[in-house]
């Protein structure tokens, strides 16, 4: 009996889903991004495609880092040869480094906006055109009305966005599917080499819906994510509790 | 359907304009002076002037004594020339090919244009009635061939004519000036008692040719078709153009979105007939004061797709004025290019990058609004300097055979230009063991580095760099340069260049 009453939830569950904005993708859902254990995190247990996510950061070492998290992100939706656009006010992202997420600058557009509210409209027209793989906005502040257009967007387009909020100040609630934090971490030499190692970071999915929030610490090597660590929040279990 | 001509003649051009300027002249004789061999000579005269018998050419002071109240100005140099040009320009209302005349005419060519005014009549009252309400007098006159209505424009006795396949018969009474031939030629002809046209055609032609020459002989011809004039319009006519007349003039933005939707579905569908696709559209907007407004756009790959161009020309609507209202609208494909319809089927299912037509459009839309500062695309490019290292393509799919420099590695965050920093190390070329940056402190843990590159001293003169990759002790990586050699006198100085991630 219990068996069964948690099956006919996790099909209500299924059924809610789509009309949540998460959309089967059926070829891209099955790439796994090498996030291993973060999938687990998601709703379907794979990183949502064809959403809306959000990042925070609050220096400029964050935002280089986020931008890396996004890179490796990117890298794997883009292996298929598609092309993706970069939207900020000012050009500070060097195209040779995205070589280095096994990327290809010359399918990126940068697209330079004098204000936010420009930056928006940019945004908003990128996110309906479904022959994009991505688009990368950087904004400050994400007010809630315009959190839901650009997700009704990628919900008819298939774009997957990603939002870079840097110095958000106050966070608001957005409908954006994630947010996430991303901050650097001292690279590892254990073989005790000299130099730097590979780009590591601290990953935190802040607030995802439907999905379970977490912490962990990921390093971009040789082409792919590599998991160090997790560890859990109970962030989840304790919004459960209070309700 | 046989050619039709439309001449037009100013007959007092440069002094209707100083009348319009100031109206009291039209009362009074007036003249316009001109030096001419070191006295003042008669340019241009009014009718009240001429009619009191003054005549282009003579000398103003002669003039003066017959009529001492005479209203003498000066002669503005191309008057004329720049008058025609604007009524050139204003009369692509009535049809897309129109010629000067040099010194005071226009040569319409209106083959298939007067039935959307109604008919031949209408179409020349309205042009006559439009002309005078500017303020100006003319003649005009429509015949099958250019010569026969110059002919009657400057020679028929009414001031508006219509001549279809009887023109000859008119033309039979016109003085042989009307044949445009030179002063000298006029002449001889007058000698010789030959007052008409009909006296002239009644000689045998070898007689003629002989006696007159070529160039008569092409004039005569052309008069009566037998020969073709050919008219180099002052804006070629478009392949590609649409035109959209209005009954009632439309002021609108609404009229004039309607306008535009008419307009770009028939061309659309014309290109889309012909294969191709345009790459640069212009919307004119005639307004009934004589005005024009435009808009035009710019795509970055070929469109023959209404909605799309509708939606490039939408931000811009706003910026035509109609005044008292547009009775005109054309809308002229500026640069067309082949566009194979097979191309928009291939990306249907996944992204194509950005080959794909809905990406293009996209950009099309992003540089159509004025706020962009700019979208970049790069590609590499063969310099040393990491600002240098990359440049921007010209289009969507521009490819170079360069390749990407990532090894090593480059920072995802580049500061442009690279701030100065203060820093501490301790032995030439070992990597610093502080940073100053921002007023922050930052103690470095792991370093790579240095990796030296040189100024290109072919493009600019300058001091080598040597980068260090650091990490300080937040697990944070710069990306820092000291610019120059060390030395005694510590010429050198430190910069911060980037971001790792």
């Amino acid at each position: 009996m219990n068996g069964s009453k948690a099956d006919i939830i996790a099909r209500l569950q299924r059924e809610i889903l789509p009309l949540q904005g998460y959309k089967p993708l059926q070829n891209k859902q099955a790439q796994g991004f090498g996030l291993a254990e973060i999938n687990a995190s998601f709703p379907n247990k794979t990183f949502p495609l064809g959403v809306v996510h959000e990042f925070c950061c609050d220096s400029k070492e964050g935002l280089a880092a986020t931008g890396g998290f996004i890179s490796g992100i990117l890298s794997t939706l883009n292996k298929n040869g598609g092309a993706s656009i970069w939207i900020a006010s000012s050009q500070h992202i060097f195209p040779p480094a995205l070589r280095s997420y096994g990327l290809d600058p010359e399918r990126f557009l940068f697209v330079l906006m004098k204000r936010e509210k420009d930056i928006f409209w940019a945004m908003n027209e990128a996110l309906q055109c479904s022959g994009l793989n991505a688009v990368i906005a950087e904004l400050k502040s994400l007010s809630f009305t315009a959190s839901r257009r650009f997700q009704l967007a990628v919900e008819e387009s298939g774009v997957t966005g990603f939002i870079i909020r840097d110095n958000p100040g106050n966070l608001n609630t957005t409908a954006s599917i994630t947010r996430w934090k991303i901050k650097p971490l001292a690279s590892d030499t254990s073989d005790d080499l000299p130099g730097v190692g590979f780009p590591r970071w601290q990953v935190d999915l802040q607030k995802v819906r439907n999905g379970i929030p977490g912490s962990w610490t990921v390093e971009w090597a040789h082409g792919q994510f590599n998991l160090l660590s997790s560890e859990k929040k109970h962030l989840h279990m304790l919004q459960k509790k209070t309700g | 359907m046989p050619k039709q001509f439309l001449s037009i003649w100013f007959e007092s051009l440069s002094t209707d304009w100083f009348c319009n300027r100031d109206p009291s002249l039209r009362k009074r004789p007036f003249v316009l002076s001109m030096a001419s061999h070191g006295r003042k000579v008669v340019s241009a005269l009014n009718t009240v002037a001429a009619t009191q018998g003054l005549h282009k050419g003579m000398a103003i002071a002669d003039a003066r004594a017959l009529i001492p109240s005479l209203d003498v100005k000066d002669d503005l140099p191309n008057l004329n020339e720049k008058l025609l040009q604007r009524f050139a320009q204003w009369s692509i209302r009535f049809t897309p090919v129109v010629t000067i005349d040099p010194e005071d005419g226009l040569i319409l060519e209106i083959t298939g244009c007067s039935h959307l005014w109604g008919g031949d009549l209408p179409y020349l009252q309205e042009i006559i009635r439009k002309i005078k309400a500017l303020g100006y007098q003319v003649r005009i006159a429509i015949a099958n061939t250019i010569g026969a209505a110059w002919a009657l424009a400057h020679y028929s006795k009414q001031s508006a004519t219509i001549e279809q396949d009887l023109y000859a018969e008119q033309m039979m009474c016109l003085p042989p000036a009307s044949l445009r031939l030179e002063p000298s030629m006029i002449e001889r002809l007058h000698k010789l008692g030959l007052k008409q046209i009909r006296d002239i055609l009644h000689m045998p032609r070898p007689a003629l040719k002989r006696r007159f020459g070529d160039a008569f002989m092409k004039r005569l011809n052309q008069v009566f078709g037998i020969e073709e004039e050919i008219i180099v319009p002052i804006i070629p006519v478009e392949i590609f153009e649409e035109r959209l007349s209005s009954m009632e003039p439309i002021r609108t933005r609404k009229g004039i979105e309607v306008a535009l939707q008419r307009l770009l579905e028939t061309l659309c569908r014309r290109l889309t007939h012909e294969q191709k696709g345009l790459r640069k559209a212009l919307f004119t907007c005639y307004r009934e004061d004589g005005k024009t407004a435009g808009i035009s756009i710019n795509t970055n790959s070929p469109s023959h797709h209404t909605k799309h161009l509708f939606k490039l020309f939408e931000n811009d609507i706003s910026t035509i004025s109609p005044g008292s209202g547009i009775e005109v609208f054309s809308l002229t494909a500026s640069h067309v290019e082949d566009l194979p319809s097979a191309q928009e089927k291939i990306w249907e299912a996944s992204g194509g990058g950005l080959k794909d037509q809905r990406v293009s459009e996209l950009y099309d839309r992003l540089s159509a609004n004025k706020e962009v500062i700019a979208i970049y695309r790069y590609l590499p490019a063969e310099h040393h300097l990491p600002e240098k290292s990359f440049k921007t393509a010209d289009s969507l799919t521009e490819e170079t055979a360069q390749t990407w420099k990532s090894d090593p590695p480059r920072p995802l965050y580049l500061l442009s230009p690279p701030e100065q920093i203060e820093v501490t190390a301790p032995i030439p070329d070992y990597p610093p063991m502080f940073f100053v940056y921002k007023d922050k402190r930052h103690k470095i843990i792991k370093a790579d580095g240095p990796e030296r590159i040189e100024q290109e001293w072919w493009i600019q003169r300058g001091r080598h760099r040597d980068y260090y990759a650091v990490e300080d002790e937040e697990g944070k990586r710069y990306w820092l340069f000291r610019s120059g050699h060390y030395d005694e006198e510590k010429t050198y100085k430190w910069f911060i260049h980037g971001f790792f991630s």
